[in-house]
């Protein structure tokens, strides 16, 4: 198996399959004595929620943006402020931010004070643009189109403000990915790689690398098939079938999909998991062919600004970006925020029929 | 002290803004830890030329066959060496989290000082699986490293084609919208599925995660092949002295606008409190003295919305439980697909009825091991087969929660029709 070759096989220590720990070790006393029996919460301001229990008793919760990939003089750093300014008892949410609980409403103003000195940000609370879902990238991805951890800083930069502040229409939920299987998931706006040529293949590598039936099964559109390129035994890829998706990289890296300047960036927005008024829903592509500008990305964020700006200004309370665009309709959408509405945006995957307009139900 | 520091002008600009920087933390790191001053050089380099310089491999612990991420730099220089030999192998060490992500001081404390010690001192809280991410350790110090983290208690996740690291929400510890007990039903299951998780042997991987209510924190619908979501049956509960409260505050027009408006089947209606009716399935609440809210609960979809606007005025019933749905992935190889429903409900208040909830997901498991094909996920395996052969298979009855609309077309064999009418009808009486 895949152990690491051991010398002396006999001194290793063997694994306590101990799985998930319990979470009561950790909770903070109140929570564990009024689990399961939470009456309310309020917000009293951005970056605070206030949890009234059926008992009686309240606890007040500090939410704070981290840079998700953290070195350990930040994680002691948190740890000392939830030790001197909260109850040394913290959790993290899905979105990387940190929470502090807190028994006393006293303590609230100065372990905010302390954590803003100290360089965290307050707020990614109800109506607020909060942390973005967060993958690897060049940090330490095996197959990459762009950086990830970087991206999220040099977007939180230019989104600081919204979010420490509930100002949007509903919340916002971001996510990065940066390669076509979108471990960032379903977001109201998120950006992902969009490669836009296909992979190029170095036929010296193939034979040795690649299980090359296993790489022939994992295109999508069947554009791949075993070929003798070279006198070697190889792989080669019907490029009029060929989309680019990448599928075939990670089982077989000699088919290099990355490209410098061909690996664009595209923005995708209306996914929402959350059942609230209406079901949960997929992303839709808006914009692509964004250059993957580092380190700042600055032609993506003036995308995302625009269309956040936009959502804003234009969308009713509650309505997430999904619900606004329900109402305004695409055509507006895209008039209202500039984007050229191309073919590409036009779906031809399986199942697309259902994104066409059979209807005449057209907003003018 | 480390060695010197390579210039990283590009990684520089990642230090300003309000923002906090990770490229800060990592230098941090450097100033006494090699390790760190080569992931800045490789990921400078990387910022450079636009590429990844990482590439896979064999690592792990004793005993487990998944749970680290190898990482090995193929950034050479003309003789084939490592050109930043000190990050070389940077491999993760992916360790599950306890339900919900809560910790003390205490043991995050820990893990830094096992981390310093062994790794890179990144860690991240927390992958996109859920899992913490120990990031950054050589092939020599994976073993020595996992034991301490071990011996604290903690655990690896999954990798490759595996049962996978789970997530929950922060649910009944410290949410009034939470409708089970997501702590204990993700223990139960996880903790069963200990060897599928570390030694990997399924067609692909499998993902379970755990919502208490509907508004789905997780993300379980589109992020896992089992989502189990929070819902209730019975009527929405209400509390009068908040909604007077709520109502004082927001007003009339907020209460249409915001609420009445955005009900997605129209059962939230707003009346004079004289006109309001009453009735087993009737929930009502006045918000001031002459008008108040009416909802007939047998209309209600269990969204969330009003309860989300008036969080305490309204609140989820009292027979709790959960909606399980199956098939949910992202786009690879044949499109997203969001779970779909396959149990409606089912109660998860006990013991027993957890039991019930991981003897089901033994099953579909079981199944998916033996009937997926390579890289093949629950949902597209689902596809491939249609729902009514694996509710078949997992002896589960239909029923009309599971489709959106039934057929649309006629391209279907229904000679077995008055079978399954006669099946359905002799189950009814015998209830």
């Amino acid at each position: 198996m895949n152990q690491v070759v051991a010398e002396k096989p006999a001194a290793k220590r063997k694994p306590k399959e101990t799985g998930v720990p319990d979470n009561k070790q950790f909770l903070h006393p109140l929570m564990e004595k009024n689990y399961g029996n939470w009456k309310y919460h309020d917000r009293p301001r951005p970056g605070v929620l206030h949890h009234v229990a059926h008992s009686g008793d309240e606890i007040w919760t500090v939410r704070a943006g981290t840079q998700r990939q953290m070195d350990v003089h930040t994680i002691r750093k948190l740890c000392q402020i939830a030790d001197d300014y909260a109850e040394s008892r913290v959790r993290f949410t899905i979105r990387s931010n940190i929470e502090f609980m807190v028994s006393d409403e006293k303590k609230v103003a100065p372990l905010i004070a302390e954590l803003e000195k100290s360089g965290f940000p307050v707020g990614g609370t109800g109506n607020s643009v909060t942390m973005i879902a967060h993958t690897q990238g060049w940090l330490h991805c095996d197959i990459p189109g762009t950086d990830a951890s970087g991206v999220v800083k040099a977007l939180m930069d230019e989104l600081y403000d919204e979010f420490r502040r509930e100002e949007m229409p509903n919340r916002v939920h971001l996510s990065t990915s940066c390669c076509e299987i979108n471990c960032g998931g379903q977001a109201d706006l998120a950006i992902i790689v969009q490669h836009t040529k296909p992979p190029v293949i170095n036929h010296d590598l193939v034979a040795n690398v690649c299980e090359r039936p296993t790489v022939v099964a994992r295109c999508p559109v069947a554009a791949i098939r075993p070929a003798m390129v070279n006198g070697k035994p190889s792989l080669e890829i019907d490029e009029s079938k060929c989309m680019c998706c990448g599928a075939c990289y990670p089982p077989c890296p000699p088919m290099q999909i990355n490209d410098p300047e061909y690996s664009k960036l595209a923005i995708w927005v209306g996914g929402k998991n959350s059942n609230a008024r209406g079901k949960p829903t997929f992303m839709k592509m808006v914009a692509s062919g964004l250059p993957n500008n580092a380190p700042r990305w600055p032609e993506v964020a003036a995308v995302v600004k625009n269309i956040l700006g936009v959502y804003k200004e234009d969308a009713r309370p509650w309505e997430r970006l999904a619900d606004w665009i329900d109402r305004i309709g695409w055509p507006r959408f895209f008039e209202k925020t500039g984007l050229p509405f191309t073919k590409y945006l036009i779906d031809d995957w399986r199942g697309s029929r259902a994104n066409l307009n059979a209807s005449t139900h057209i907003r003018f | 002290m480390a060695k010197k520091l390579y210039d990283t002008p590009r990684l520089d600009q990642l230090e300003s803004g309000p923002w906090p920087s990770f490229v800060t933390g990592i230098k941090e790191l450097a100033k006494n830890n090699d390790m760190a001053v080569d992931l800045l050089g490789q990921l400078e380099a990387s910022y450079e030329t636009k590429k990844g310089y990482w590439k896979g491999g064999t690592v792990g612990v004793f005993g487990y066959g998944g749970g680290v991420i190898p990482r090995f730099t193929e950034l050479k220089d003309e003789n084939g060496e490592a050109k930043y030999k000190d990050a070389a192998e940077f491999h993760t060490l992916r360790v599950m989290p306890p339900a919900g992500m809560h910790y003390d001081t205490d043991i995050l404390r820990k893990f830094c000082d096992i981390w310093e010690k062994h790794g890179s001192g990144l860690i991240a809280f927390h992958g996109q699986s859920g899992d913490i991410m120990f990031q950054g350790a050589t092939t020599e110090n994976v073993q020595p490293a996992f034991d301490e983290i071990n011996e604290l208690g903690f655990d690896l996740g999954g990798a490759g084609p595996a049962v996978r690291t789970s997530m929950s929400c922060v649910g009944a510890a410290r949410c009034e919208q939470s409708c089970y007990d997501e702590a204990k039903a993700h223990r139960a299951i996880i903790n069963t599925f200990l060897d599928d998780i570390h030694r990997p042997s399924l067609p692909y991987k499998f993902k379970f995660k755990f919502s208490g209510c509907p508004n789905d924190c997780m993300n379980s619908v589109q992020r896992s092949d089992m989502a189990v979501i929070g819902t209730w049956r019975d009527n929405m509960r209400t509390d009068e002295a908040l909604a007077k409260k709520w109502f004082a505050k927001h007003g009339m027009d907020e209460l249409v606008n915001d609420v009445v408006a955005h009900c997605p089947t129209r059962t939230f209606q707003v009346k004079e409190l004289s006109k309001i009716k009453s009735g087993e399935h009737i929930t009502s609440v006045a918000v001031s003295d002459t008008h108040g809210v009416e909802i007939n609960n047998q209309d209600c979809v269990r969204c969330m919305h009003c309860i989300n606007v008036m969080t305490g005025a309204l609140a989820p019933g009292m027979d709790k439980g959960a909606t399980i749905l199956v098939g949910g992935k992202s786009h690879l190889k044949i499109g997203g697909l969001m779970g779909t429903v396959v149990i409606p409900f089912m109660k998860l208040d006990s013991d027993e009825a957890v039991e019930k909830l991981v003897d089901f997901a033994q099953r579909t498991i079981d199944f998916f091991a033996e009937n997926a094909l390579e890289h093949e996920r629950t949902g597209e395996m689902i596809e491939r087969i249609g729902l009514a052969n694996f509710l078949d298979a997992m002896e589960i009855d239909v029923d009309p929660s599971m489709v959106s609309a039934p057929r649309m077309n006629p391209y279907v064999r229904t000679d077995g029709w008055d079978e399954e009418v006669a099946k359905i009808n002799a189950k009814k009486q015998a209830a």
